[in-house]
């Protein structure tokens, strides 16, 4: 580690493994619910579940974009950080913020919750995946600005690359789409199509440059590829998830209200939303077949290349899957979508995050390069044990998703109401919860890499 | 001397880049003559509001500007910087008027109240001529860019795999030009 000021990112990593926990609890709750319907029914209903999943997982990945660039940008950069108190700061701002919230979820009834933070001044609640008290919401926003101003600032005064130009445009893009968060317009097409501009061009725009400009940094840094070779590749792939990824809104705006050429827009332009995944699948492999050095931290490129791939799998084919119109026609809103969504995330965001945590934990742990081999051994077992359940959940989410797309929408008269559906497949949700629980293990397993092997010798250079 | 030509020419990651984007084209292509089959009077009748003449002035623009550019290529390949400059101005000039027109005929469309919406002909029409547009815009900013360097003297016999990079991404715009001219405004 070159810079003292990267030791903020520290604290952002550890957080956001701590809320990655919490939100593996709550998804092997509801994945119990699923199948067990009044599980730790009062105290946590499905409802409730399922806020404090999603929001954990969205927290918990942004304080690890965070921790990230708080690593990344002054290393790249070649100078200390702007503000190393700023950042320490607005950790605890945020963290404070995102632990009020999920315990107003899980303590008061949403209804008075939002009574309480004065949604009524400026409604903004009430919108999955924005659930967050209006107040709240305002804190992300200052949080965030102080955050771009840090890490502008270190771009400005320090070595201009690509691969921050291209983090800075993403995280400026995060910031500008939450502000749709605000707008709540009372016609209910509006209000669904701007809604998508916060979930669809975050996840499928904006955030896939930040996926593409932290998985070139691993890669630079472990591979010792030149940097040229490396920052064309990435244009590239920027350029092809912002076109197919900016028209793709579309495929969310087919059964909404909005006019008809959406159909042809949506299906088209998100038909093509795999291939920049697919790009980055190639290019990894190829930097790392084409690598000039061997790296000890060989745990960090695990995580990198199987992020390339499972990305191009969960949210490539998965949702190629289900994007056409004619297709979502049947399958909008099933176990697909959740299929899909499960491997998407994982894939792409979680293990990116996951793996420049990899690649910078030992250096802000004091190591020069690399963990203990031990270590990487235990952090390789999980990450197979994660991929692999992850792999599984998302077949039985297909299996289940295609089996109540026939029986509940596909069977002319015959078709079953959804209740009866559910109990139908319900042999799916129950290899799903298994399948969770071994995800909880393999996360288990992930924390234990980071106490075991502490007293033994680096992993050394291979030859 | 011997002669070093490169295949395919340009920097690899841009063929890539080709290649997905007439995918796009592609399927818009596919979809537009499949759709066409189902409703092929009214898409013949609204054909005929098109301007032929203008997309004909246009194709001649294009055509030109490909064959300007390639020019250029040659002459940085022979380390006439001067030239190589000279050629890729005019490359330019063409792609402008390019634009020029095509800007008029969708003022024109405006003004007439046609959008998006009107009917799914014009659907398909205005999304594949504007989706084009942009390629054209972006492929000036391109030409541009390397017209300044050469005027730099950036490039020379040794160091033009940008130049060749850029001249692939104009004639792949030129190639689409080339399939919806007949496709929409003939056919």
């Amino acid at each position: 580690m070159k810079y003292t000021s990267q030791m903020v990112a520290k604290p952002y990593f550890i957080a956001a493994i701590a809320l990655f926990v919490g939100q593996i609890l709550f998804g092997v709750i509801m994945g119990m619910q699923y199948v067990v319907g009044d599980f730790l029914f009062p105290e946590i209903p499905f409802n409730v579940a399922r806020m404090v999943h999603t929001n954990l997982l969205i927290v918990w990945l942004l304080f690890g974009f965070m921790g990230a660039a708080y690593y990344m940008v002054p290393d790249e950069a070649e100078t200390e950080l702007h503000s190393p108190l700023l950042a320490k700061v607005m950790f605890w701002i945020f963290l404070a913020a995102g632990v009020v919230t999920i315990l107003g979820y899980l303590l008061v009834p949403y209804a008075t919750l939002a009574e309480i933070t004065m949604n009524d001044l400026l409604p903004t609640m009430g919108r999955e995946f924005l659930e967050q008290p209006t107040i709240i919401k305002i804190g992300i926003v200052v949080v965030a600005l102080a955050f771009l101003f840090n890490i502008g600032m270190t771009i400005l005064k320090g070595r201009k690359t690509v691969i921050n130009l291209v983090l800075m445009i993403g995280l400026v893009g995060l910031a500008v789409f939450f502000l749709f968060a605000f707008y709540n317009p009372d016609n209910i097409v509006l209000d669904k199509m701007f809604w998508w501009f916060v979930v669809h061009l975050w996840v499928e725009g904006v955030w896939e440059l930040i996926l593409g400009s932290l998985l070139a940094y691993v890669l630079i840094k472990t591979t010792g590829v030149d940097r040229e070779v490396i920052e064309k590749w990435l244009y590239v792939i920027i350029a092809m998830a912002l076109i197919t990824g900016l028209i793709g809104t579309g495929h969310h705006f087919f059964w909404i209200g909005t006019p008809g050429y959406w159909q042809w827009w949506g299906s088209i332009f998100s038909a093509l939303e795999p291939i920049p995944f697919f790009m980055m699948t190639i290019f990894a492999f190829n930097m790392v077949n084409k690598r000039r050095r061997q790296h000890p931290n060989k745990a960090a490129v695990l995580w990198a290349l199987g992020c390339s791939v499972m990305a191009f799998l969960g949210a490539g084919v998965w949702g190629f899957m289900h994007t056409l119109s004619f297709v979502n026609y049947y399958t909008h809103g099933s176990q697909i979508t959740a299929a899909h969504g499960h491997m998407a995330f994982y894939g792409a965001y979680v293990m990116i995050v996951l793996a420049i945590i990899s690649y910078a934990m030992p250096m802000l742990n004091g190591r020069k390069a690399a963990n203990s081999m031990k270590a990487q051994i235990v952090e390789m077992w999980s990450f197979w044990l994660m991929t692999i359940s992850m792999v599984f959940i998302t077949l039985f989410l297909t299996a289940a998703g295609i089996l109540q797309v026939y029986l509940q929408r596909m069977n002319g008269d015959a078709s079953l109401p959804f209740m009866v559906v559910q109990d139908k497949i319900e042999i799916f949700y129950w290899m799903r919860e298994g399948a969770g629980i071994i995800f909880l293990i393999g996360l288990i397993v992930y924390i234990a890499s980071f106490f075991v092997g502490r007293d033994q010798p680096e992993a050394e250079m291979p030859k | 001397m011997t002669k070093v030509t490169r295949y395919p020419p340009g920097e690899i990651i841009i063929w890539l880049f080709i290649m997905a984007e007439l995918l796009v084209f592609g399927l818009f292509f596919a979809a537009y003559a499949i759709t066409r089959i189902d409703n092929i009077e009214l898409f013949e009748l609204y054909q005929q509001n098109l301007d032929t003449t203008a997309a004909l002035y246009n194709t001649i623009a294009l055509l030109s500007s490909s064959y300007f550019v390639i020019r250029s290529v040659i002459a940085i390949k022979a380390d006439e910087q001067k030239n190589a400059y000279r050629w890729m101005l005019l490359a330019v000039v063409m792609g402008l008027v390019f634009i020029v027109i095509k800007t008029d005929e969708f003022a024109h469309h405006i003004d007439n109240g046609i959008t998006l919406s009107t009917n799914t002909f014009y659907m398909f029409y205005l999304s594949l001529a504007f989706f084009h547009y942009l390629h054209v815009i972006l492929g000036l900013v391109v030409l541009g860019v390397l017209a300044r360097n050469m005027n730099k003297g950036m490039y020379s016999s040794k160091e033009n795999s940008s130049v060749e990079t850029g001249a692939s991404y104009w004639h792949m715009v030129d190639l689409v030009w080339l399939i919806l001219f007949p496709l929409v405004y003939v056919m």
